[in-house]
């Protein structure tokens, strides 16, 4: 598996460069192979990148034109979507939408003049392909010189590596949508509780949860899973080198397909200073939650000869990934402790201060608007009517998170006592756009039935909805509503999501928007990429089962000028 | 008895042939397909009895229809016959959150004397965690019939399984050729333990079971030096695939 992970890199390596013209191209090969994925615990055929699962990290560089050869080898159809990549749509590689898919046999000639730089990642957008290990990683070298400094950097790819294929694991969900939910309430449970709380307060708590068909430890759809980290599990124990007092980046990319983790190295600070490939302003903290598809870079300073533990722990607590920094090889660092109680989601995750709502619908929740405030004035919105802040009666004593739910049951908080990053710590570095009001808004509500296993937006599934429609040159302001139990990693294909987190023209600037349980959240998009783009939940079953729009993006460039009477 | 086979054909085929187009309408919306067994055991009664019995039902289709068959199965391993013998076959949409309606047809083919019949009903799950399965069946006689199961699965541990379950039936007339009176006909409780040994498709169980009947259908089984009520030990496996 060592030996895997080093032929990939090597591979990722190999395929860069050779410069065809005088206009700075590179052409790089992908092929796509049936792959053996041992965990050592488990073998399991996958889908994976030149003969691996991980695939190759790809090195682009800001100005070139990276061509890229896809060649499928399966006796299926496949994709690539580059993750977080702005990109002509032609190229995005969503079957359906961006072009028909990759034929078996068929090359596919990816040509993506790449003009950002940062930490990304690819997929199949295909099946379960990338469920079942169809991804890698992208590092886009930038021209100018970076705000930060390190001495040497890894990739650190998290994988929620399951035994079961995709298709079963949906499968199983639809027969059955708590067939993988291993952390329920027992009746060990029931006794534990009546003997904190008494008899009636229990049978009430669970009379409401029952009366609303609902779980409070439905946090984890898909448990049962092992932690990879770039493809190795704990026991396989990825490890990177340093040098003490050496400053390592860490580029960590959330590639799993339903998983989110909370992330840490027990003894060392981390600084993020990037997040979703943009850089933010520099943030310490001793831990951070990646939502499934969010990438961010922290920047660490081991000082001591000794080995670091990298632990993944899943929000659900249901498993975890492990790796190791080391200043050699072979170290094992001392394994942290596990913290193995499963949250509880709580009333207020379902968009309710009080439990007894018996008969409610999947939906019914109390959303309070940021009112009162001018939409087009916006931008400059003060800190009372902070994005994500349904609940005006915050009573918690410390200070929460306002991208939680006030009680909520999955706010995190950090191993040891100390800060956990937030939503709300991020801040562009260099705003991307010039700050502007938003010419519309537009609901979306993430809807969805859990016990039918069934998610949609707005109440619709993708096969029976029509595309959002938006303009070229316009600036979209979208609010999610999270109108379910579950979080929902909401990315949007070929141009950016600001996330609204009360800063204005600091707002950073993200591709995937992860909104929890009975929360609003607002992004906006500068509307500036023709054609046709996805846009869903990335979590893989909730996408496949209708959490997912088609993005149409009418006009252009030209028209927009024309309108505009430039 | 030949037309009948002939209808009950007609019906099943119908049933199938008006499912191909409406799922073909569905194209877009994905197909899935699946295979439980609720119960799958052995009996052993107070009196020595012995008997083999399933519940199964597969369906496929999509979220908005589906095909299902629903099977049930009675083998009476001493006298070797089959005391009962149902086969099940429905239409399946969803009516609300936690409901689906079905309609289809049902057809009995035990020792002795065979019935068709159609059915409407409901299936889903009812407020603190019911599963609900319940049907209104007329036979080709013209004699209506009830059915209302319902279970509930108890965590003991996330693995361990305990779940009782109640099946009640009822007849809104007398059908004395397959010896059901008018009334309350017959009634099932169980309670089974179940350990989920591999994932969730293979959960061995162990369990008791008490059947009996009611009312006339009570008498014509004693009038028949049947018994009207029985007690079994029960060991089996809860399939899922």
């Amino acid at each position: 598996m060592k030996y895997q992970t080093v032929k990939s890199t090597l591979l990722g390596a190999l395929a860069v460069l050779a410069l065809s013209s005088a206009s700075q191209a590179a052409k790089y090969d992908l092929s796509v192979d049936y792959v053996t994925i041992d965990t050592g615990e488990m073998k399991t055929r996958g889908i994976g990148y030149n003969g691996s699962s991980p695939g190759p990290t790809l090195r682009f560089r800001e100005g070139e034109e990276a061509v890229i050869n896809v060649t499928n080898n399966l006796d299926e159809a496949t994709s690539i979507h580059w993750h977080g990549l702005i990109l002509p749509y032609q190229m995005d590689g969503v079957p359906g939408i961006s072009f028909p898919g990759i034929e078996p046999g068929e090359t596919f000639t990816y040509r993506i003049p790449v003009s950002q730089s940062g930490t990304y990642w690819f997929h199949s957008h295909s099946g379960f392909q990338e469920p079942d290990g169809a991804y890698g990683s992208i590092i886009i070298e930038p021209q100018k010189r970076e705000p930060f400094k390190f001495d040497r950097e890894y990739v650190v790819v998290l994988k929620d590596k399951h035994p079961h294929s995709g298709e079963r694991i949906l499968r199983n969900l639809k027969m059955m949508p708590d067939y993988y939910n291993r952390k329920q309430r027992t009746l060990g449970d029931f006794f534990e509780d009546v003997s904190k709380n008494g008899l009636g307060a229990t049978l009430s708590e669970r009379g409401d949860w029952g009366s609303m068909r609902m779980m409070p430890t439905d946090i984890e759809d898909v448990q049962g899973f092992v932690g990879l980290i770039n493809g190795m599990s704990p026991d396989q124990n990825w490890t990177g080198l340093f040098k003490p007092d050496e400053r390592v980046r860490l580029r960590f990319i959330n590639a799993s397909a339903m998983t989110y983790f909370d992330v840490r190295i027990p003894g060392l600070e981390m600084t993020v200073v990037q997040a979703d490939g943009n850089n933010v302003q520099p943030v310490k903290v001793d831990e951070f939650r990646i939502s499934v598809a969010e990438t961010y870079d922290v920047i660490v300073q081991p000082k001591e000869d000794k080995a670091y533990p990298i632990l993944a722990e899943s929000m659900g607590r249901s498993g975890f990934a492990l790796a190791t920094l080391a200043p050699r090889q072979g170290m094992r660092a001392e394994m942290p402790e596990l913290r193995t109680e499963a949250p509880l989601l709580t009333m207020a995750d379902m968009g309710m201060s009080h439990g007894d709502m018996a008969g409610m619908d999947h939906g019914a929740m109390t959303s309070v608007d940021p009112s009162g405030d001018d939409k087009d004035a916006m931008a400059g919105m003060d800190h009372s009517n902070m994005a994500g802040m349904d609940h005006s009666n915050m009573d918690m004593g410390e200070k929460a998170d306002p991208f939680y739910a006030a009680g909520s049951g999955l706010i995190p908080k950090a191993a040891n006592g100390g800060k956990f990053l937030s939503y709300a710590d991020l801040k562009a570095q260099k705003p991307l756009y010039a700050e502007r009001p938003a010419t519309r808004e537009i609901e979306l509500r993430l809807t969805g039935n859990m016990e039918r296993y069934s998610w949609s937006i707005n109440g619709v599934k993708y096969e029976d909805a029509e595309p959002i429609r938006l303009k070229y040159g316009e600036r979209v302001r979208f609010k999610f509503v999270n109108e379910t139990m579950m979080t929902h990693p909401m990315h949007l294909h070929g141009m950016w999501s600001i996330l609204d987190t009360g800063k204005g023209k600091w707002n950073p600037v993200k591709h995937t928007i992860s909104i929890n349980p009975g929360t609003t959240v607002y992004s906006e998009t500068e509307v500036d990429e023709p054609g046709e783009w996805a846009f869903h939940c990335h979590l893989s079953y909730h996408m496949a089962t209708g959490m997912f729009r088609k993005v149409i993006v009418e006009g252009g460039p030209t028209v927009a000028e024309l309108e505009n009477g430039k | 008895m030949k037309t009948h086979n002939q209808m009950k054909k007609g019906a099943v085929t119908a049933l199938v042939m008006a499912f191909v187009p409406v799922v073909g309408q569905a194209a877009e919306g994905k197909i899935y397909y699946g295979f439980q067994a609720e119960q799958f055991e052995y009996r052993i009664g107070d009196e020595n009895e012995k008997r083999v019995v399933w519940d199964a039902d597969a369906f496929v289709g999509t979220d908005e229809l589906k095909l299902r068959w629903q099977g049930e199965g009675e083998r009476d391993l001493d006298a070797d016959i089959n005391e009962k013998l149902e086969n099940r076959l429905v239409l399946q949409t969803p009516i609300s959150d936690f409901f689906d309606a079905k309609a289809g047809v049902r057809l009995d083919t035990p020792t002795g004397t065979d019935r068709w019949y159609g059915s409407v009903g409901v299936m889903g799950l009812a407020p603190q965690w019911f599963e609900i399965d319940a049907d209104l069946f007329v036979s080709e006689t013209g004699d209506g019939s009830a059915r209302l199961d319902v279970e509930y699965e108890g965590l003991i541990t996330n693995r361990l399984v305990l779940t009782p379950s109640f099946e009640i039936n009822a007849a809104f007339s007398e059908d004395r050729e397959i010896e059901v009176g008018k009334g309350i006909s017959s009634a099932e409780i169980g309670l089974r333990l179940s350990y989920d040994l591999i994932d969730r498709a293979v959960s061995p169980y162990i369990g008791v079971s008490y059947e009996r009947k009611f009312g006339d259908t009570a008498d014509f089984a004693k009038h028949d030096g049947e018994d009207y009520e029985a007690t079994y030990f029960v060991t089996g496996l809860r399939l899922m695939f």
